[in-house]
């Protein structure tokens, strides 16, 4: 099967991006530079077309009584324009996907999940939504996205685009009028910096992509940046730091698993898990020399070199010049400042275990 | 170029007396973007024709290096340590292992300039 495009396949094109297939859509990689792009959303404003993500809405009477019971973080009362990050879990604890879960209004939620696991995703959806009093549909293929992300992300946005981002907090959004239809501005992203996402129909996107490019005061930038800032800041990517095996408490992201909410899928395998002590966690690594550490490296004890674990991420971070990787080991490493080693090509290299967060968040609260 | 002799994985050699100074072709640089970091081997290792003696990576990938020749590693460009980048600035300039030549007549299993400008095209 070939991979999809997305609406703005066409402008990458135009701009003699790099393409490459990921998670089912041809993408561009990078436009310019990685380096560049990097730098350009840390210190100024960059433009991502992030289209191939999956959008799924739940509405009903029972709309957010399902999602409960589907998302690992508590919406129960949540005040329309609210974003919630969570998982979905198999019955066993490992995560079917994270995503944001919008509340649209009481009756309605929006579900934004990954673009490789949209299929699955909505399969496992359905398959949950029986005995619910829900509808469940996958408007995917009907929106377009782009994320304007850094430091200059709201003046572009209510410049160029004259759309009300200032009075958003983070992580909260706004349906608005705007060219003929309803749009959806929100205050995320997955770069570490301020910035905006919007969903809109595929001429919405369009035309918003060439108000940008053509204001000169942002940078297209691709996906291959937009991993290097997520690494960066300690985020995680589906297919690395999270998988059907993984669970989000061996991933570190127990803050967003509501253990004492009545009910959700694979809660009970996530007590279990707690009340046992986590046998494995991602921890961070910081390596002496400039080899670097990438996704699938073995991770060795110090001492006796034996294999505990492996890399999940890893990259010489742009934005601090150090060797570093996310990598999941077995527990009794994941200990602040224990020396590590990684086997990268022929040789061990030396490190020590650190944070998982390299480059620290700049989001305005 | 005289004395010069490139592989299909995108290395060369230039050949001086007995020794070869092997490095990435421009080609090569220029598809894998700026060079972050250089894998290479010891001086006194030994490397293989057509076996893995090191990496370059860029940001986001790592790509094998592949020698287009045995022999012993003599010296090692170490200025590329430090900055790798050198290589995005003049691939030929910046080599990356002198080897002494074990075997001068597995030269003839590479390609001339023009025979791996064509491969290029």
């Amino acid at each position: 099967m070939s991979d999809k495009r997305t609406c703005l396949y066409e402008k990458h094109l135009a701009l003699s991006a790099k393409m490459v297939p990921f998670g089912g859509f041809e993408m561009p990689l990078q436009y310019s530079d990685i380096t560049d792009e990097h730098n350009a959303v840390r210190q100024a404003c960059g433009v991502f077309d992030v289209s191939h993500m999956g959008e799924v809405f739940v509405e009903g009477r029972e709309a957010e009584k399902f999602v409960q019971y589907i998302f690992t973080n508590n919406i129960e009362g949540a005040e329309i324009g609210k974003i919630y990050y969570g998982m979905m879990l198999h019955d066993n604890g490992g995560t079917v996907d994270d995503l944001l879960v919008y509340k649209m209004a009481d009756e309605k939620f929006l579900l934004v999940v990954n673009a490789a696991n949209i299929d699955k995703d909505y399969a496992w959806i359905e398959q949950h939504a029986k005995g619910f009093d829900v509808t469940t549909v996958n408007a995917s293929e009907s929106y377009g996205q782009i994320a304007i992300q850094g430091p200059n992300a709201e003046v572009v946005c209510e410049r160029i685009l004259q759309l009300p981002c200032s009075e958003l907090a983070f992580y909260t959004f706004k349906e608005t009028e705007h060219h003929g239809e309803t749009i959806i501005v929100s205050r995320t992203g997955y770069t570490g910096e301020d910035g905006f996402e919007i969903y809109g129909s595929h001429a919405y996107i369009q035309w918003a992509w060439d108000e940008l490019m053509e204001s000169g005061e942002v940078k297209p930038c691709g996906l291959g940046c937009r991993d290097t800032l997520r690494f960066e800041v300690g985020l995680p990517l589906y297919g690395d730091e999270l998988t059907d095996d993984i669970t989000p408490l061996e991933a570190g992201l127990g803050m967003f698993v509501k253990l004492d909410k009545p009910q959700f899928i694979g809660k009970e395998a996530l007590v279990q898990q707690k009340a046992e002590g986590l046998k494995r966690k991602v921890v961070g690594i910081e390596l002496n020399a400039r080899a670097i550490p990438r996704h699938g490296y073995e991770v060795v004890d110090a001492e006796s070199e034996e294999v505990v674990g492996e890399v999940t991420t890893g990259y010489c971070s742009i934005s601090t010049g150090k060797s570093v990787c996310m990598a999941m080991v077995n527990i009794d490493q994941a200990v602040l400042g224990k020396p590590i080693k990684v086997k990268i090509h022929r040789k061990l290299q030396e490190g020590v275990v650190t944070k998982k967060r390299f480059y620290e968040k700049n989001y305005k609260k | 170029m005289e004395n010069v002799y490139f592989s299909e994985s995108h290395e060369y050699v230039r050949v001086e007396g007995e020794y070869g100074y092997v490095g990435i072709t421009d080609y090569a640089q220029h598809q894998l973007g700026n060079v972050v970091y250089v894998d290479m081997p010891e001086v006194d290792d030994e490397v293989s024709a057509g076996e893995e003696f090191g990496a370059v990576e860029s940001v986001k990938a790592a790509s094998d290096l592949i020698s287009p020749v045995s022999g012993e590693v003599v010296e090692r460009n170490d200025a590329l340590e430090d900055t790798p980048e050198l290589i995005n600035e003049d691939a030929f300039a910046n080599w990356i292992i002198k080897v002494k030549l074990s075997d001068p007549s597995e030269l003839e299993n590479l390609m001339s300039e023009d025979e791996y400008n064509r491969v290029c095209e």
